[in-house]
C-alpha cells in the first residue's frame, strides 16, 4: 500500500503519513459510529426494549449526536489530578490499540505493515494499552480509577498467557508468524481454515479439529478479558466502581478511551478471524475469479474480513448483554486455574500432531 | 536524509529524553513511566537495526512485564505508607567516581574496538528463524539452563508469596 501511494505521490513523506492515517480515518471511526449503535440496538432488542429512535431514522443518527455532544463537552481535570499524565494516558490508550491495526491484513492488497511477526507484534504492542490504562488510573487520584485500572492491568497481563499459548499452537501448525501469510494459508474454501485444521490434505487435519476448536474457545475467551468486555469487565464494574479507570474523564479525552475501546473489540475479533476463520478469504471461491475481474478480488476480500470481524463483534455484544460479570477471584481463577493449563495441553498436543 | 534516518532520529530522541526524565525526575511515578517511552525508543532502534524479533521481545518484556510490575510495585506503595518515595541525591563524591571511572571504560572500549561495520542495509527478512535455529542446536544447554534457572525464581516466587498453612 506504501509502494502504491509512494508512485501515486511520489513523495514517500506524504505517503507514509496517508499510508499510516488510512485505517483510521477509512476504517475505524465509521466502524466505532456504527458499532456503538449497534451495541445500543442490540441491548435493547435482547432486553426487550426499542433502544435509541427518536434521532434521525430509527435512532440511526444516534452516535453521530453523541459525538457532537462530546465535542462540544468542557474538558473538565479534577484539581488534584496528576495533569500531565492525565492528558498523556489517553493518547497511549488509543495509540496502542492503532498500533496493533498496522500488522492486520484487512484485504490481501492492503495491510499497513506486512511484517513476518505480525501477530507477536499485535500481543506485544497491546501492552502499551496496559501502561496507558495504569497511568490514567494512577493520575485522576481518585480510588476508583486506581483500582479499576488495578485489576483492569492483572486481569489483560493474566489473559496474555493463555492468548499467547494458542497463537504457539497454531505457529506449529502454520509455521509462521506473519498474519498475511496465515490468511494466504487458508486459501479459498471454508474447508481450509485453521479451525478445520488448516490447509493440508491427510489424516493430521482431521485429527487437528478438535484441538483447534479448543484452542479458538480458549483465545476468544481471553481476548474478551483483554478488552475488559462482560463477563470480564470488572475494571469497569458500574455497580462498585462508578466506571473504573476513567471515572474522571469528560468530553474528548472520554471519548477517545471510548474510542480506542471498540477499536481494540475489532482488532481481537479480526486477529481471531485472521487466526482461525480464514482471516480475508471468502468461504466459498471469488466472484471475481469466475468472471475474470481481477480488481473485484482485493475488495471482496475487504468484505470478506470485515464481514468475519463485524460477526465476532456481535458474538461479543450478545455475551456482554447475556452474561453476569465475574467476581475478581472467579475471573483469577478462570484463567490461571482452566484457560492456562488447558492451553499448555492443547500446545502439546497440538505439537504432537504437527509431527506425525 | 531519507525516511529511514528521519525515524531513526526520532527514535533516538525519544529514548534519550525519556532516560534523562527517568533519572531526574523527583517523583518516582514519573521515573516509572518515561521508563516506558525509553522501551519503547529502544525497541525501534532495534527495528531499524533489523533486530525484528528482539524488538518485540523487547516490548513484551519489559513494557508488558517488568514496566506494569514496576508501576504496580511504585503504586501500591506510594499512597499507602507515611513514607514519601522520593529520588533524590545522596553520595555525590563516590557517585561521580564511578559514574566517571565506568564512562573511562566505555569511550575505551568504543575506540579501541575494531566494528565490523558494513554497508547499511534495509532489513528485508525476520531474524526468528536463524535464532530459533542457533537457540535450539548450537546454544542448547544454555537455552535450558536459562529455563530451569526462570524456572526457580518461579517457583521461589511463589512459595514466598504463598500464605502459610495453618497448622490444625
Amino acid at each position: 500500500m506504501y509502494n502504491l501511494l509512494n508512485n501515486l505521490i511520489g513523495n514517500e513523506y506524504v505517503a507514509a503519513v496517508i499510508a499510516a492515517a488510512l485505517p483510521l480515518f477509512v476504517f475505524i471511526l465509521p466502524f466505532a459510529l456504527a458499532a456503538v449503535l449497534l451495541e445500543r440496538k442490540v441491548s435493547a432488542f435482547m432486553q426487550d426494549r426499542l433502544g435509541p429512535n427518536r434521532t434521525g431514522y430509527r435512532g440511526l443518527l444516534q452516535t453521530v449526536a453523541d459525538i457532537l455532544k462530546l465535542i462540544q463537552k468542557e474538558d473538565i481535570t479534577a484539581t488534584d489530578a496528576d495533569k500531565k499524565l492525565f492528558n498523556l494516558a489517553p493518547v497511549l490508550v488509543f495509540a496502542g490499540c492503532y498500533a496493533a491495526f498496522a500488522a492486520i491484513p484487512f484485504s490481501g492488497a492492503y495491510i499497513g505493515a506486512d511484517i513476518d511477526l505480525g501477530m507477536f507484534f499485535i500481543v506485544a504492542i497491546s501492552s502499551l494499552v496496559v501502561a496507558g490504562i495504569l497511568m490514567g488510573g494512577w493520575a485522576s487520584n481518585n480510588k476508583y480509577s486506581l483500582i479499576g485500572a488495578m485489576r483492569s492491568a492483572a486481569q489483560m497481563i493474566s489473559y496474555e498467557i493463555p492468548t499467547a499459548l494458542v497463537i504457539l499452537s497454531l505457529v506449529l501448525v502454520t509455521g509462521t508468524l506473519s498474519l498475511h501469510q496465515i490468511s494466504e494459508q487458508q486459501t479459498a474454501y471454508f474447508w481450509n481454515w485453521n479451525i478445520l485444521g488448516g490447509a493440508g490434505l491427510g489424516f493430521s487435519k482431521l485429527l487437528l479439529i478438535p484441538f483447534m476448536i479448543v484452542g479458538f474457545i480458549i483465545i476468544y475467551i481471553s481476548s474478551l478479558a483483554e478488552v475488559n468486555r462482560t463477563p470480564f469487565d470488572i475494571p469497569e464494574a458500574e455497580s462498585e466502581l462508578v466506571a473504573g479507570f476513567h471515572t474522571e474523564y469528560s468530553g474528548m479525552k472520554f471519548a477517545m478511551f471510548f474510542l480506542a475501546e471498540y477499536a481494540n473489540m475489532f482488532a481481537v475479533s479480526s486477529v481471531v478471524a485472521a487466526l482461525f476463520f480464514g482471516g480475508y478469504q471468502s468461504p466459498f471461491g471469488y466472484l471475481g475469479n469466475t468472471l475474470g475481474i481481477s480488481w473485484l478480488v482485493p475488495l471482496e476480500q475487504f468484505f470478506w474480513f470485515t464481514a468475519k470481524g463485524m460477526f465476532f463483534v456481535l458474538v461479543q455484544m450478545w455475551l456482554r448483554w447475556t452474561l453476569p460479570r465475574l467476581r475478581v477471584d472467579q475471573l483469577m481463577t478462570v484463567c490461571w486455574k482452566y484457560l492456562i493449563p488447558y492451553a499448555f495441553v492443547n500446545l502439546i498436543i497440538v505439537g504432537l500432531i504437527t509431527l506425525l | 536524509m531519507n525516511i529511514y534516518d528521519i525515524v531513526f532520529y526520532l527514535f533516538a530522541a525519544i529514548t534519550l529524553a525519556s532516560a534523562f526524565v527517568v533519572v531526574t525526575a523527583r517523583n518516582i511515578i514519573y521515573s516509572a513511566f518515561s521508563l516506558l517511552f525509553t522501551f519503547f525508543g529502544i525497541a525501534g532502534l532495534y527495528v531499524l537495526l533489523g533486530a525484528d524479533f528482539i524488538a518485540v521481545v523487547q516490548l513484551m518484556v519489559y513494557v508488558g512485564g517488568i514496566l506494569v510490575l514496576i508501576l504496580f510495585g511504585v503504586m501500591l506503595t506510594n499512597k499507602i505508607t507515611s513514607v514519601q518515595i522520593k529520588t533524590g541525591t545522596l553520595q555525590v563524591i563516590p557517585a561521580i567516581l564511578g559514574t566517571a571511572l565506568m564512562a573511562g571504560v566505555l569511550i575505551k572500549i568504543f575506540t579501541g574496538t575494531n566494528w565490523h561495520s558494513q554497508m547499511a542495509q534495509y532489513p528485508t527478512k525476520t531474524t526468528a528463524y536463524a535464532l530459533g535455529h542457533i537457540l535450539l542446536t548450537d546454544y542448547v544447554l544454555i537455552f535450558e539452563l536459562l529455563g530451569i534457572l526462570l524456572l526457580i525464581a518461579l517457583i521461589g516466587a511463589a512459595t514466598i508469596a504463598r500464605k502459610e498453612e495453618k497448622a490444625s
